[in-house]
This record gives C-alpha cells, structure tokens and sequence, in this order.
C-alpha cells in the first residue's frame, strides 16, 4: 500500500461474510482500492441494511451519495457507506434506480438518514419510499429541476437580482456573457471519439486508392460548341464584324480566343 | 387582598380560564438566517410552549454555492481550493481529506516530510478551528473575555499560516502528492516556540475563567444529553460522538499520513451534555499542542512532494533547464493529470468530525462525482432531538457545542 489514506485492513473473509449475510438480495461484490461495494437489490434494500445493522455491527451510517450515469437504464445510483466502530470497518451499500422508481427509506433504522436522503431527492430526484420529511433541503424555496443531474447545466436556468423597479428580488431565465466554455483533454490517442481538423484526410488515404472520376462531359474545348459558352453566344461569335479580316477556316478552330472578333482591341 | 384571594379561589376553574388563567398557545418563531449565535445563516423554525421548544425545524442550505456540481467541471488541481470554502474555519481539514482521496486513487505515496508537514498543519488546523468554536460557545451562553483572548491564539495560527503557504485562511497548501511547498526553518522553530510558552499561557488562562465557571456550569450542564445508541444513531463523528462516551476517532483507528506514529490521547465525555463537547474540544487543543511538538521533534528532512512528474508539478528552477520539466509544467497546468477510473470514500477526522470525500473517477482529468459528506449535516439533524423540552435559551448552547459552519453544511 503506497498511499497514505486511512488504512482500513478489511477483517479476513469479511466479503464472503457479509455475501452470506446477504443472501439473495445480493447483486453485485466489488473490491477496489481496498473498498468492498455491495450492490443490492432495490426492494430488499431495508431488509439489507437491518442484516448489515444487526448481524453485521455496521451501526452508523455516515453518507448517502448519489451519483448520475445518464448512460445506464436505471441512471441512478445511491451509495450507502457504513461505519462500524466496533469492527473498524466501512463497507459501501449501492442499489441502483430511475427517475420514477422509488427507493426504499432507511429512516426507521437510522434517523441520519431523513436528511442524507432529502439531499439526494433534491439534488437527483430520487424518491425514497417511506421518508415522510421529503421537501427539499440544499437549494432554495421554489427551486426547480435537480442540479446534481449530468443533464443539468452547470449554470442553471435561471439567475435572481434585486429589482429596483419591483423593490424585490426577481427571477430571470439565465444570461451569460460569455459562451459557457468545457474544453475536453481527452487525447485523441486515448479513445476521444471525434475527428480532429485534417485527420479526415488520413482516413481517406487507409481506403484503397480509387479510379480517378470519369467525367461524363469532355473538358477540353475541341470545337465551337464546346466553348460551353451556350448557344446564343455561339451565335454571336459566328457574326463577322464588317472590317474583320477573313479568316482560314481552320483558324476558327482553335478554341475560344480565335472566335473573338481581333478588330476590337 | 384576602378578598381578591377568595374571589379568584371560586372563579378560577380549568374548564373556564377567566382571569388570572391565561390562554397560552405555541407559537413558533423563526432564529435566524441572520442572528449572531446561529454561526451563519442557519434558519431555525421553533415551536414555543413558553419558554420550552417543542419542535425544532433547520432549514439549510442557504450557503448552498453548488461546491460538488462546481468541481465537476475543474481538473483535480483546480478542484482543491474549493476546499477551503467549505469549512473556512479549517481550511486544511478539508484539503486532507480531498488529497488523501485523489492520492489512493492514483495510489501515490508521499514522502515522509511532507507527510508530517501535513499532519503538523493539520493539527495547528485543530487549535485554530477550536479557538474560534471554544470563544464563540461561550460569548453565545454570555462570556465575553475568553473569546478575545482564544482570538489572539487563533491570529497566531493564522499568520503561522500565511508564512506557510502565503494565504491566511484559504491556504490550498495541500497537494495530491505532498504539500505546496516547504517551510522555512525559522517558521518551525517560531511556532515550537509558541507551542511552549504563548499557547499554553493564553489557552490556560482563558480556560481558567470558563471551565470552573458558575454560570458557564449552569448554561451547560446536562443541557441536550446524547446517549451512545442515539450518537451512533444520528450519524455524529468527531468531539460530537467523543462528547457521547465513545472513544473513535479517525486518527487513531484509520491512522492517515503520520499519525500512526504519533502518541496522543482521545478525550471523552462521561455525561454526554454540552459541558462534555466542550471539554472535549478543549482536551483536544492540548492532544493537537502534543501532537505537533512530536512532528517537529521527528521530521525528517527531504523531499517535500511526490517526484511523480505526471502528478506534481516541477518546481521552477528545475524548469528552467530542463525541457521535459517544462512540458511537465505545461501539461499539468492546462490539462491537470488523469485518475484511473474507480471510486474510494476517504475521511479523515477533521476538527469538526468525520469529513469524507467520496470521489469517482471516470479515468478523465476531471472527478466524475465528488461527493462531500460534511460533518454538520448530520449535527444539525439532530437538533430536532437535542432541543426537545430544553429553554429557547440553550439553543445557542446546543449551536455551539455542534461547531456548525455553514460552508460546510451547506456547501
């Protein structure tokens, strides 16, 4: 262990434990940075943590996180993180859930839990079923929408001021200055899905080389009527000026210059 | 008078209050958002009957800045400062517990100097957090001389951090890797110097007038008692959870950094009221005092940040003759370096309680999620509970005994 963070020795076999402990409301065990996460089915989440509490001496629950992966199906996740001070052990809880499906409440086992959740609801809008305090706690009266959302946007929607006018403070929809500016470091070499300025050039050189491109009308101007120049100014340049000399007939030939009249000049 | 005696002894029934019965009705009223003793902009929604609360509604988040959603968008450099503004009071609590997070998910080891530099500072983080919590719990129960003279501890501190890092509240003196850069040996020997004879003098003195105090004694005493089962219940960590009985703390069962060397002792309460947190916090000061004078006795000399080029930065002179130190420079700078993927929960015991970061990285420069769980969220829960049949006078007492910062709280 190179790192200096608090060194937590995970009790031997505590993952086997505590995945009997769990039984079939267990999904998923993952050990990663010396961290156990228990990812568990959403309706046994309750029963879950009364088996951790109980039989398993984690008796406080210090954090409830939420995190957002708009990318999954159930885009949310909540992470639950244990502390038994009996044991000297944390473990994390996770079970995973949508905008609309409602998660468990915990609040009967630990009262902590009625503002950790409130916190999620607010920031996620994740429901907790059975939390009967669920109003919002981190943003202000009326706020709307729920700023921890990946689709939310860093700014927000709306921005308040101190209206002279009004002698109150107003809400206006958001107005920025400057363009919001993300610049994205992620090396082209390292997975970033975009073309970059030229390299579209570098793609099309890897495909075998193709046959030239045959032109379907003749570039070269061989006669008159290739002058490309239409019909009436064809005509035209058939016209002989009056003191234009004559002229070889093989001469009109040699393309658009020779069907000018020279006289002009 | 006899007569105004006889005459309310007939009149006089429950079922029909005239005069000398009032009609008494709860009434609720509203402490705060701004009031001197609620430590910022904590709003509280009492329900009265009399003088006795009822019930007792916070309402936060009126700091709320949007810290997490904010660092989201930074690399993990630029997300360090924001750290200090969570808890302005120990600004460098906070930081130990970010970098510790970064630095086991890099899985970087530091070098021992600079691990000591940081538990030395973090500890003189301690004194200072608790001067300010100590003076300002007993101004709110009516002490006015403590105060001033804690306050005179805590602008040493500060200068004592100034000449550190440069800044004398939000230091950003913390790195992933190390610290910011190292100290002049004149400042160590200054602060042992005042570890001996400035500290203890003013700290005792102050003391003296508070701890034995009569009133100080009865605006405390058995005020909001928390058992064991109630403190693990509602989530309290740090002087909070000692003040209930239980000897946990951080440093001492997860030790980070150099504290499994140090030697030092964990107080705690044996009535678990508010003198309990008090004393708590005041044994800590002394623990904090004896702590750094063993980081200033072990020290080592050496290095004071990782050489891990992809992580620290080079210094300056080192960039001007070398260009791979440059480019070092450049790219840490503009693009800051990237995590592996994963996610670690690190917390530390900052002055306050149990401070974590939970952090998930997605492999990029930028945290995914970071996810603060700050120690007075879970403090001020508990208000409900702990103000429950206590006088609208001890709220001030209970407020200061949590050590509510509302950067913090809010954040």
């Amino acid at each position: 262990m190179a790192h200096s963070a608090p060194k937590i020795v995970n009790p031997e076999g505590i993952a086997e434990e505590i995945g009997a402990l769990l039984g079939s409301m267990l999904v998923e065990t993952v050990d990663h940075a010396d961290e156990l996460s228990f990812t568990v089915v959403r309706e046994d989440l309750a029963n879950a943590m009364v088996a951790l509490r109980d039989m398993g001496h984690y008796q406080q629950l210090m954090e409830i996180a939420g995190v957002d992966y708009p990318e999954r199906p159930d885009r949310f996740e909540v992470c639950y993180h244990l502390l038994s001070v009996t044991r000297n052990h944390r473990v994390r809880v996770k079970v995973s859930t949508d905008e609309d499906t409602p998660v468990p409440t915990v609040t009967h086992l630990w009262p902590v839990a009625g503002w950790l959740e409130r916190e999620v609801f607010d920031m996620y809008g994740v429901v907790f079923e059975g939390n009967t305090d669920l109003r919002r706690i981190l943003t202000d009266y009326g706020f709307k929408g729920h700023p921890q959302r990946k689709d939310f946007p860093l700014t927000g929607y709306v921005e308040l001021r101190y209206s002279e006018e009004d002698k109150r403070v107003v809400y206006e929809p958001v107005k920025l200055a400057q363009d919001f500016r993300s610049f994205d470091f992620m090396s082209p070499w390292e997975g970033a899905q975009y073309v970059l300025p030229g390299d579209e050039k570098a793609a099309a050189a890897a495909a075998p080389a193709a046959a030239p491109p045959t032109a379907s009308t003749p570039k070269a101007t061989e006669s008159k009527a290739d002058t490309g120049a239409g019909d009436a100014a064809n005509k035209k340049a058939e016209e002989k000026s009056a003191d234009a000399p004559a002229k070889p007939a093989a001469a009109t030939d040699e393309g658009k210059g020779a069907a000018k009249p020279e006289g002009k000049a | 008078m006899s007569d105004y005696l006889e005459k309310l002894d007939h009149v006089t029934d429950a079922a029909d209050p005239t005069f000398g019965d009032t009609e008494i009705q709860n009434y609720t009223i509203n402490f705060g958002p701004q009031h001197p003793a609620a430590h910022g902009v904590l709003r509280l929604v009492m329900e009265l009957d009399g003088e006795i609360v009822e019930r007792c509604d916070p309402h936060v988040g009126l700091l709320h800045r949007g810290t997490e959603k904010l660092i989201e968008y930074k690399t993990y450099m630029q997300a360090l400062p924001y750290f200090d503004r969570l808890d302005y009071c120990s600004p460098l609590g906070m930081e130990h517990s970010y970098v510790l997070a970064v630095e086991k998910l890099l899985n970087l080891e530091v070098p021992l100097r600079a691990q000591y530099l940081r538990v030395f500072f973090a500890e003189l983080t301690r004194i200072c957090n608790h001067m300010l919590n100590l003076g300002s719990h007993v101004m709110d129960v009516g002490a006015m001389t403590p105060n001033l003279w804690l306050f005179e501890i805590r602008e040493d501190c500060l200068n004592f951090f100034e000449r550190a890092s440069g800044a004398r509240m939000h230091s950003a003196y913390f790195r992933p890797g190390g610290v910011h850069q190292d100290v002049p040996l004149k400042l160590l020997t200054d602060i042992a110097e005042w570890l001996d004879t400035r500290l203890p003098r003013l700290f005792e003195d102050a003391m003296s007038l508070v701890v034995d105090n009569r009133i100080f004694k009865q605006r405390n005493v058995d005020i909001s008692v928390v058992s064991k089962e109630d403190a693990l219940k509602w989530g309290f960590s740090g002087p909070m959870l000692r003040g209930s009985g239980i000897a946990w703390d951080i440093r001492k069962a997860q030790p980070y950094d150099v504290y499994d060397r140090m030697d030092f002792d964990i107080p705690v309460g044996t009535q678990y009221d508010c003198y309990d947190r008090f004393m708590v916090r005041v044994e800590e000061v002394r623990q904090s005092a004896r702590i750094m004078k063993q980081c200033l006795n072990e020290m080592p000399e050496g290095p004071i940040a990782s050489f891990d080029r992809k992580v620290v930065p080079p210094k300056r002179g080192e960039m001007k003759r070398s260009m791979e130190a440059l480019i070092h420079h450049f790219k840490l700078y503009t693009e800051g370096f990237h995590v592996p993927a994963g996610e670690v929960y690190v917390a530390t015991e900052s002055p306050k309680g149990e401070f974590g970061v939970y952090l998930v990285s997605d492999g990029s420069n930028k945290p995914y999620r970071c996810k603060i769980r700050p120690t007075a969220f879970s403090h001020l829960q508990a208000m409900d509970f702990m103000m429950k049949g206590h006088m609208l006078a001890d709220t001030t007492a209970v407020l200061g005994a949590m050590d509510i910062v509302f950067g913090e709280c809010d954040r």
